[in-house]
């Protein structure tokens, strides 16, 4: 789950190495705009919908993160 | 706040809309943002086109075109109307009221009551509510909304947060009193704390405007706009929708006593098609029942959202058929409304350009 997380973070802004960062928000990595496109990546490639309530930037700030999110949603590691 | 309306119907509802049409990546390139990061959003929010007047075109004038179309059409009979309510946030003057303005260049009678309102999102519902309370009096008989805004001019050209997706636009609604004793269930919740979500900071008595509030400054996500035009804190908006609106739409059933699979349509306010999927998800109803394709097609025109996406997605077939329509509008204030009607075979629905 882990390298499919890090292959959508590099598709959305391939500028950056996801896997060295300890927050994606704090190092200007993810703006809001990027987060709600990942959102809807994520929705679609784990066949699933992240609640609205979750959708806070602090929930994407790390790989570690956003898989807590997915396995909250029912996607098993 | 829950209210409840007995005897009153809506008899028809016209959007009208400015044909000029702007294509969201013919604007791409005054953002601070790359090309493609930009055309991914596109996907995402539903970006695409939108209406927006010519500068000089104002709310009278798209309200007054509208009205002259129904009365053309012998739609509407103009001895007929007792009041006429116009909800905007750009009203061609401080003073006096747009509505009088309205009335004025209509040439309407003197005996009724015109009334201007200041909402935006929720705007259609604050309006409607407006028409039901004024229809029990004995001497008003049929309420004109009109539902007007022109705020394109007031978005930064830079602004990549509200730019692509402000548009133009006018709605006339004509609500009507009602031998059927069908019974409107509504509810409305407001909330000042957040005024400064959505807000045009400069222009008014409080910070009018100078050289200083327009001189434009970039945020900390790089869009650049100044005092004078407006501003939406995009995540708290976000947000503030996700917590609230579900909540209040099983309310609403909850009082109404009825299942959300028996509403034929949710005909909610327009902001972008992510934020009403994910409601539409959190409520637990198909994507389909809660059309978003109002910013792709024509702009985010506030409080015209909710008409618009009436008229566009049913159309004439309203006028054949009647459904079971709930409405929802969050936004500007913060006010959230809805309510829960049904919509039976309208006089006219329909969706006109502006000449």
């Amino acid at each position: 789950m882990k390298n499919k997380v890090l292959n959508i973070l590099n598709e959305i802004r391939p500028e950056f190495d996801f896997s060295t960062s300890e927050n994606f928000i704090e190092e200007g990595m993810l703006d809001s705009f990027d987060v709600v496109s990942l959102v809807t990546t994520l929705d679609e490639q784990f066949e699933i919908s992240i609640d609205g309530m979750d959708i806070l930037p602090e929930n994407f700030s790390s790989v570690e993160k956003i898989i807590v999110l997915l396995e909250k949603n029912g996607v098993k590691a | 706040m829950n209210l409840k309306f007995q005897n009153k119907k809506i008899t028809g509802i016209l959007t009208v809309l400015p044909e000029n049409e702007i294509n969201f990546e013919d604007e791409i390139e005054n953002y601070n943002f790359s090309s493609s990061q930009s055309m991914k959003l596109k996907l995402v929010m539903g970006y695409n086109k939108r209406r927006v007047v010519n500068a000089g075109t104002t709310c009278s004038d798209l309200c007054v075109f509208g009205m002259n179309y129904l009365f053309d059409n012998k739609l509407l009979d103009k001895e007929t109307i007792d009041a006429l309510i116009l909800v905007t946030q750009s009203p061609d003057h401080f003073m006096p009221p747009t509505s009088n303005i309205i009335q004025g260049k209509l040439d309407l009678k003197q005996d009724m009551i015109c009334l201007d309102i200041n909402q935006g999102c929720s705007g259609y519902i604050v309006g409607l509510n407006q028409a039901f309370m004024l229809l029990e009096q004995e001497e008003i008989n049929k309420v004109v909304l009109l539902n007007a805004d022109v705020l394109s001019s007031k978005v930064s050209k830079k602004d990549r947060n509200s730019n692509p997706l402000i548009g133009d636009g006018a709605s006339i609604t004509i609500i009507e009193k009602d031998v059927e004793n069908n019974i409107i269930y509504g509810n409305i919740k407001m909330d000042g704390r957040g005024a400064d979500a959505l807000m045009i900071p400069a222009g008014g008595f409080k910070m009018p405007s100078t050289n200083e509030t327009a001189e434009l400054k970039e945020d900390k996500a790089g869009n650049l706009r100044s005092l004078d035009h407006l501003v939406m804190k995009g995540d708290e908006v976000f947000n503030f929708v996700q917590k609230e609106v579900p909540p209040m739409i099983e309310s609403l059933l909850e009082k109404a006593n009825f299942d959300k699979d028996n509403v034929d349509f949710y005909m909610f306010h327009q902001p972008n098609k992510f934020m009403l999927n994910k409601i539409a998800d959190k409520i637990g109803i198909p994507h389909s029942k809660l059309p978003s394709n109002i910013v792709e097609n024509f702009g985010n025109a506030s409080g015209i959202s909710i008409p618009t996406v009436i008229t566009h997605n049913l159309g004439k077939d309203l006028t054949q058929n009647s459904y079971q329509i709930c409405m929802a509008g969050f936004g500007v204030g913060l006010t959230w409304a809805s309510l829960l009607i049904k919509l039976e075979k309208l006089d006219f629905c329909e969706l006109i350009n502006y000449k």
